[in-house]
């Protein structure tokens, strides 16, 4: 009761059909409510602690190694910002390139129309199984039910998305999906789901990676089609290009037969030569090194080297919609590091599942009410304290706050919450007239007659239960200097 | 040092309501140092509330009155590193959302004049030394509002340490937020705690008696949980520090 009386949005009852490109699976709750349920988790709050501490100590050393990553911020926010205000012929590009290089091009508005291309080429390669590499853009769209709802298993060859998989579980960040488990978790995981593991597995961490490298290499060397998304799409060659650190990416991207490339629209870069700026943002952003491990580029087809059959896959699946919004549109230029979720102070203590949204964190804040509708996702917006931390790192210079408060704006617009509304409305008239304001501030000190309110009813729980209030002081500022001052302003 | 300015003083809503004696400890700073200040009674709020909760159609008409009550002055001062970056930060994008150019402009052309305290202080009056005594434990919070949007920067530890007979000890990851964010704290109400309880953490292993900050807004909510656990720890707010003379 509290919380709809605060103006938390609660997500409506009637639900025609799943929005596209949320979470599915489990019913929404608003924010609040799950993430009060995952800062009571000790487990989950020490492994959050540890990794994002660590990765952004790490990143800070890293990028502080560059003199002019503030023009390599700007430089990658201007070649996105390029991209966005020509899509439409940048996509025509990248088509007619990757086509000429012998790449099939589909194009999928939506999450079904996406999940039918790939369905269909792996169907017509009579495959049961294919090897995945880790990819958002294939989270969002369901790919993996879809798979299955077609007697196709997708295999995870990431570390982590394979941890996830084989604990049934939802990735928790964009980066690292297996954040929330620790070590000791992962061992026990393995233990119980892995063929043939070594029962005395321990849980140092170079031992769980070989446990799943012989479990993986099995299927890399046996299977025929390959899933992937891709990080940069070049528009100017038609080319797809792939950061990674494990390998597993490498050797989905080579030995399959088939691979099917599933590639968000906002994925395309201009030129070649713009890769400079990215390979230089990503990495030292996402996982703080100066370069990743594997960064693999494929063109088309080549005879003899790689797959003899590439296909992309472009999904739109509500980023038109999101472009068509003048604030809102730069959560496009995302290049999925992950750097907003390893400094967000909300994050680190809620955790991703809580923001019940393929994109977690920060980004997820902004990106999933533009992609869902923000009637879907209205708790999404207010998850946030507006502290600027991811704003700060971010590579590509989205102003994250800023879009927070659009899309707060857009949901007050919208559905909203009548209450607060008119709460508003009423403060903004006392705000509009001195006389209204100096009558409020004398009205303000009955405030401490709330106290006879019953506690959970009080308007002032949410900070009673948790904080002292100061007295209300008998004179205010402008009381004084009337009395001291006398009258006038001076 | 400049004097002869038409100084006005923004002491905000919610200073004018919970923190008056912020407000008149800038005064008695400001008159100190040799400048007269005016308190237009005109004012009320910059909206910045209004606008981070996403209600900037409703907080147009106090962008209006704001630039209307303080286009006058040459030099508008206010103890509040939040409202000063609402300010020129925001009241620009109000303006464009209700498509109106005139108030657009009319906030541009005010906007740099619009100080925080700690600014006007170094950067216009060019003094770090304000004669303050202050003889506490003292350690510094750097509003996230002052540090990533207004840009306080240093400011005010280069005047903190000038304060003669302080003791001032720094902040352990000050750069992380307290957990306030404005009505987060009630929407979020249990992950503003979660944050609040590592800044009190910190605050607690420097030691000090005294928590200072240029934002009361922030020290409402960090105060009130070191008073809720009894920690011994007060809030003050820096002004009140540089104008103290002991």
């Amino acid at each position: 009761m509290s919380l709809t009386w605060l103006g938390i949005p609660t997500r409506r009852r009637a639900q025609a059909s799943r929005p596209e490109g949320a979470q599915h699976g489990e019913p929404a709750e608003p924010f609040p409510v799950a993430a009060r349920r995952a800062l009571a988790d000790s487990q989950l709050r020490r492994n959050l602690r540890k990794a994002t501490t660590t990765i952004r100590t790490k990143r800070a050393r890293v990028v502080g190694e560059l003199d002019d990553w503030e023009e390599l911020r700007q430089a990658g926010k201007a070649i996105k910002d390029d991209v966005l205000s020509s899509l439409d012929s940048y996509l025509e590009r990248f088509e007619r390139a990757a086509t000429a290089a012998g790449a099939q091009v589909h194009w999928a508005r939506d999450a079904a129309e996406a999940n039918a291309a790939v369905v269909q080429v792996v169907r017509a390669h009579g495959a049961r199984e294919v090897v995945k590499v880790k990819s958002m853009v294939t989270e969002e769209i369901g790919l993996n039910d879809a798979l299955a709802a077609a007697g196709v298993t997708a295999v995870e060859t990431d570390l982590a998305e394979l941890i996830v998989q084989l604990g049934h579980d939802r990735p928790s960040h964009i980066l690292v999906p297996a954040i929330h488990k620790n070590r000791s978790e992962v061992r026990e995981l393995f233990l119980r789901t892995i063929d043939g593991v070594d029962p005395k597995l321990t849980d140092e961490p170079r031992q769980l990676a070989g446990a799943a490298r012989e479990h993986l290499r099995r299927k890399f060397l046996s299977t025929k089609v390959g899933v992937s998304g891709a990080n940069f799409a070049v528009a100017e060659t038609g080319s797809l290009v792939v950061l990674e650190s494990e390998g597993n990416g490498r050797m989905c991207l080579t030995l399959p037969e088939v691979l099917i490339s599933v590639v968000g629209i906002e994925k395309i870069v201009p030129a070649w030569a713009d890769l400079e700026v990215f390979l230089q943002l990503l990495p030292r952003s996402s996982t703080a090194e100066r370069m990743n491990p594997y960064t693999t580029v494929w063109t088309g087809v080549h005879p003899g080297d790689g797959p003899r059959e590439v296909h992309v896959v472009l999904v739109d699946n509500g980023r038109t919609r999101v472009l068509a919004d003048e604030v809102g549109r730069q959560a496009l230029r995302c290049i999925r590091c992950s750097a907003c979720l390893n400094v967000c102070p909300v994050y680190e203590r809620a955790g991703g599942h809580a923001y019940h949204s393929v994109y977690p964190g920060p980004i997820g804040a902004i990106l999933t009410p533009q992609l869902v509708g923000v009637e879907n996702a209205a708790s999404l917006p207010y998850a946030s304290s507006l502290c600027g931390a991811c704003y700060e790192v971010c590579p590509v210079a989205i102003n994250i706050p800023d879009v927070l408060v659009h899309l707060r704006n857009r949901v007050a617009e919208g559905d909203g919450h009548p209450v607060e509304a008119a709460a508003m409305r009423a403060m903004a008239l006392v705000f509009g007239d001195e006389r209204r304001f100096a009558a409020a501030q004398r009205a303000v000190r009955l405030a401490p007659l709330s106290r006879l309110i019953p506690d959970p009813l009080s308007p002032l729980y949410g900070w009673t239960s948790a904080r002292d209030l100061p007295p209300i002081p008998a004179e205010s500022f402008r009381a004084w200097w009337q009395r001291e001052r006398g009258g006038s302003g001076r | 040092m400049l004097c002869c300015m038409r100084v006005a003083l923004f002491v905000t809503c919610f200073n004018d309501t919970l923190f008056p004696e912020t407000g008149k400890a800038v005064v008695r700073l400001l008159e100190r140092l040799g400048q007269e200040v005016d308190f237009p009674l005109e004012q009320t709020c910059c909206g910045q509330m209004h606008i981070n909760t996403g209600y900037q159609r409703e907080a147009a008409p106090l962008v209006r009155r704001f630039v209307d009550v303080f286009a006058p002055y040459e030099a508008v001062v206010s103890p509040s590193g939040s409202c000063v970056g609402s300010v020129r930060h925001q009241h620009e994008t109000v303006a464009r959302h209700v498509r109106d150019e005139a108030l657009g402009a009319a906030v541009r052309e005010l906007t740099p004049r619009v100080y925080e305290l700690t600014e006007f202080l170094v950067d216009v009056l060019g003094v770090t030394d304000v004669g303050a005594y202050y003889p506490h434990r003292v350690t510094y919070h750097p509003t996230c509002h002052s540090l990533r949007i207004a840009h306080i920067g240093d400011r005010p530890l280069r005047l903190l340490r000038q304060v003669r007979g302080i003791d001032l000890v720094e902040l352990p990851q000050a750069d992380q937020c307290c957990g306030f964010g404005g009505t987060f704290a009630l929407k979020n109400a249990d992950t503003s705690t979660a944050m609040l309880a590592d800044k009190i953490r910190a605050v607690l292993d420097t030691g000090a008696e005294v928590l200072t900050a240029g934002d009361n807004s922030c020290l409402l909510h960090i105060g009130g949980g070191l008073s809720r656990l009894r920690t011994g720890v007060r809030t003050v707010h820096l002004a009140e520090i540089l104008a103290a003379t002991g």
